[in-house]
C-alpha cells in the first residue's frame, strides 16, 4: 500500500513537472514572439496570425504521432534516444502550448500597443525595447495566457501515451494511467485519479478565471 | 520574480527527469497481455533488484510492437505472434527467438449465449454459430498477437466477416482491456487470453464460453535483436533480461504469478509448446 501511495504521487508529481515545463518552456518562446508579433509589422504578419490562432486545436494525437516519427531511432533526431523519455513529452505538450500561449499573449499585446505604443516610441524606446515594457503592462494577461497553456498539456493524452509510451515509474502520467485503468477494467481506480485530475484542472481554471477577472477590473480603472 | 522561480524549478525538474539514463536500463516492447494481466509488474522487482537493470515497458501489442523494434526504437521484444514472429526473424531483425510461457485463448461471451456456443471446446465450431446467429462480436482489429489468432480462425472457419458490411462484427481497433469493456458493455463474444481475462476487473454478464481447443494454444516468445540489423540498441542488456526470462530463477518467478488463486502463465523454456 506505502509503494502504492508513492507510485501514485510519482504519477501525480511526472504529469505536473511535465506539463510545468513544457508551459514554461513554451511561456519563454511564446511571450516575446506573441509580443512581437503585435510591434513588429511585416508582410505576412496577418497569415501567421491566424495560423498560430488554428493550431489553438491542433490534435495532440497528431502532435505525438509526428514527434513519434521524428524521434524514433530511424528518424531524424533519433540519435539523441529521447523516444518513450518525459524529455519526450515535454516537447509534445510545449508544441501543444505555443500556440495557446501566443495566441493569448498577441492579443494582449496587440491591444497595449494601440493604447502605449506611440508614448513608448516617443520616450525614446525601440521596438525590441519596447517588448518588455509591454509584456510587463499585460502581466495580468500573462499569467491567464500561462495557466490557460497549463490546462491545455496537464489534460491530454493522445501525444503523451504515443511518444512517453506510458512505462510504469517513467513516464507513466495521470491521463495514461486512467487510460490503462480503464482498459484493464479497473473503472473505480480510474474514476478516483480522473478526480485528481479534474481537481487540477479545475484550480488552474479557477485560477485563470479569478486572475483574468481582475485583469478586467484593473484595465478597466485604467479606462 | 515569480518566473524566475518558475524558470528555477523548472530546470530542477528536467535535471531530475534526465538523471535515470545514467542508470542501466533498456526498453521493453511488449504485447498488451503481459503488462495488462500484471505479470511483469510481479516479475520485474525481482530482475531490477537481482541485476540493478530497469525494464522499461512499453505495451503495445504484438504488431506495433514488432514495428517499433523495427524502427530501432526498442531492445527486446515479448510478443506473442508464432506468423508475425516468423515473419520479423526472416526479414533479418531477430536474433535469436525463445520460448518463455504459454496459456491460452479464450472465447468469452454474455451468459446468456445468444449463438448457444457456451461449454463447447470446439473454437472453430463456435465462431460459425456465433456468425450464423449474427451474434454481436468484437474483434480487436489492432493487428496484436490475439487480433492474429483471431483471424486465423475465422479463416479455418471459412469466414472472413467485414466490419463494414456486418453489423454484428464490430472491429475496435483496441487492446485486449478495451475489447473486453467493450463486449461486456454490448452484450458481445471476443476473444481473450486467459491471462487478461482472469485479471480483468470489469466483466459484467461476461462468462467463459469456449475453452480448451488445441487451436486456442497462445504461445509467449522473447525476441533479441539482430546486432547486423540494429546496431544501436541495447544488446548486451537486452539479453541479461532475456537469458534471465528462461532461467530457472525467471521461469519460477513467472509460474508463481497468480490472481485470485489462478496461475496466469505456464512457464515453458526448457519445454517449448
Amino acid at each position: 500500500m506505502a509503494t502504492g501511495l508513492r507510485e501514485f504521487l510519482d504519477i501525480v508529481g511526472l504529469s505536473i513537472g511535465v506539463s510545468l515545463t513544457a508551459t514554461t518552456v513554451g511561456a519563454a518562446i511564446s511571450l516575446p514572439i506573441g509580443t512581437a508579433l503585435a510591434i513588429f509589422p511585416f508582410r505576412g504578419r496577418r497569415l501567421l496570425v491566424v495560423l498560430i490562432n488554428a493550431f489553438f486545436g491542433l490534435p495532440p494525437v497528431v502532435v505525438g504521432l509526428v514527434l513519434y516519427l521524428i524521434l524514433s531511432r530511424s528518424g531524424p533526431l533519433g540519435s539523441l534516444s529521447l523516444l518513450f523519455t518525459p524529455t519526450a513529452m515535454v516537447i509534445a505538450q510545449t508544441v501543444l502550448a505555443v500556440p495557446i500561449i501566443t495566441a493569448l499573449v498577441h492579443r494582449a499585446s496587440e491591444r497595449a500597443w494601440a493604447r502605449y505604443g506611440d508614448e513608448l516610441i516617443c520616450d525614446g524606446a525601440s521596438r525590441i525595447q519596447a517588448i518588455p515594457q509591454i509584456l510587463h503592462i499585460i502581466r495580468a494577461e500573462l499569467l491567464t495566457a500561462v495557466l490557460a497553456g497549463f490546462g491545455r498539456t496537464i489534460s491530454e493524452v493522445g501525444a503523451v501515451i504515443l511518444v512517453g509510451g506510458n512505462i510504469r515509474g517513467l513516464t507513466r502520467t495521470m491521463t495514461t494511467t486512467i487510460a490503462l485503468q480503464t482498459s484493464q477494467g479497473d473503472l473505480s481506480l480510474a474514476l478516483a485519479l480522473g478526480a485528481v485530475l479534474v481537481g487540477i484542472s479545475i484550480s488552474v481554471s479557477a485560477t485563470v478565471f479569478a486572475l483574468a477577472g481582475r485583469a478586467r477590473t484593473a484595465g478597466s480603472d485604467e479606462v | 520574480m515569480k518566473f524566475r522561480s518558475i524558470l528555477a524549478l523548472a530546470a530542477a525538474i528536467v535535471a531530475i527527469e534526465s538523471s535515470p539514463a545514467a542508470e542501466q536500463s533498456i526498453v521493453l516492447a511488449s504485447t498488451t497481455s503481459v503488462e495488462a494481466s500484471g505479470l511483469l509488474a510481479n516479475i520485474l522487482p525481482r530482475f531490477t533488484a537481482k541485476t540493478g537493470i530497469t525494464v522499461n515497458v512499453v505495451a503495445q501489442g504484438t504488431g506495433k510492437a514488432l514495428d517499433t523494434a523495427r524502427r530501432d526504437d526498442a531492445d527486446l521484444l515479448l510478443v506473442h505472434d508464432p506468423e508475425a514472429e516468423k515473419q520479423f526473424m526472416d526479414e533479418g531483425h531477430g536474433a535469436a527467438r525463445r520460448q518463455i510461457a504459454w496459456n491460452d485463448f479464450i472465447i468469452v461471451g454474455p451468459s446468456a449465449d445468444p449463438a448457444h456456443v457456451r461449454g463447447g471446446n470446439d473454437s472453430v465450431a463456435a465462431l460459425k454459430a456465433i456468425a450464423s446467429a449474427q451474434a454481436a462480436f468484437v474483434s480487436r482489429g489492432d493487428k496484436s498477437g490475439t487480433n492474429a489468432a483471431e483471424l486465423r480462425l475465422w479463416k479455418i472457419a471459412g469466414q472472413t466477416p467485414d466490419a463494414l458490411k456486418e453489423k454484428w462484427y464490430r472491429d475496435i481497433g483496441g487492446g485486449m482491456g478495451q475489447a473486453l469493456n467493450a463486449a461486456s458493455a454490448m452484450d458481445a463474444y471476443t476473444l481473450s487470453d486467459r491471462g487478461t481475462w482472469l485479471s480483468f476487473n470489469n466483466k459484467g454478464s461476461l462468462v467463459i464460453a469456449v475453452e480448451g481447443d488445441s487451436r486456442l494454444i497462445n504461445r509467449y516468445d522473447v525476441i533479441e535483436l539482430s546486432p547486423q540489423k540494429h546496431p544501436g540498441v541495447k544488446l548486451a542488456t537486452a539479453k541479461v533480461f532475456a537469458d534471465w526470462l528462461v532461467s530457472t530463477d525467471g521461469q519460477q518467478a513467472i509460474g508463481a504469478y497468480q490472481v485470485s488463486g489462478k496461475k496466469l502463465f505456464n512457464p515453458s523454456a526448457a519445454f517449448p509448446k
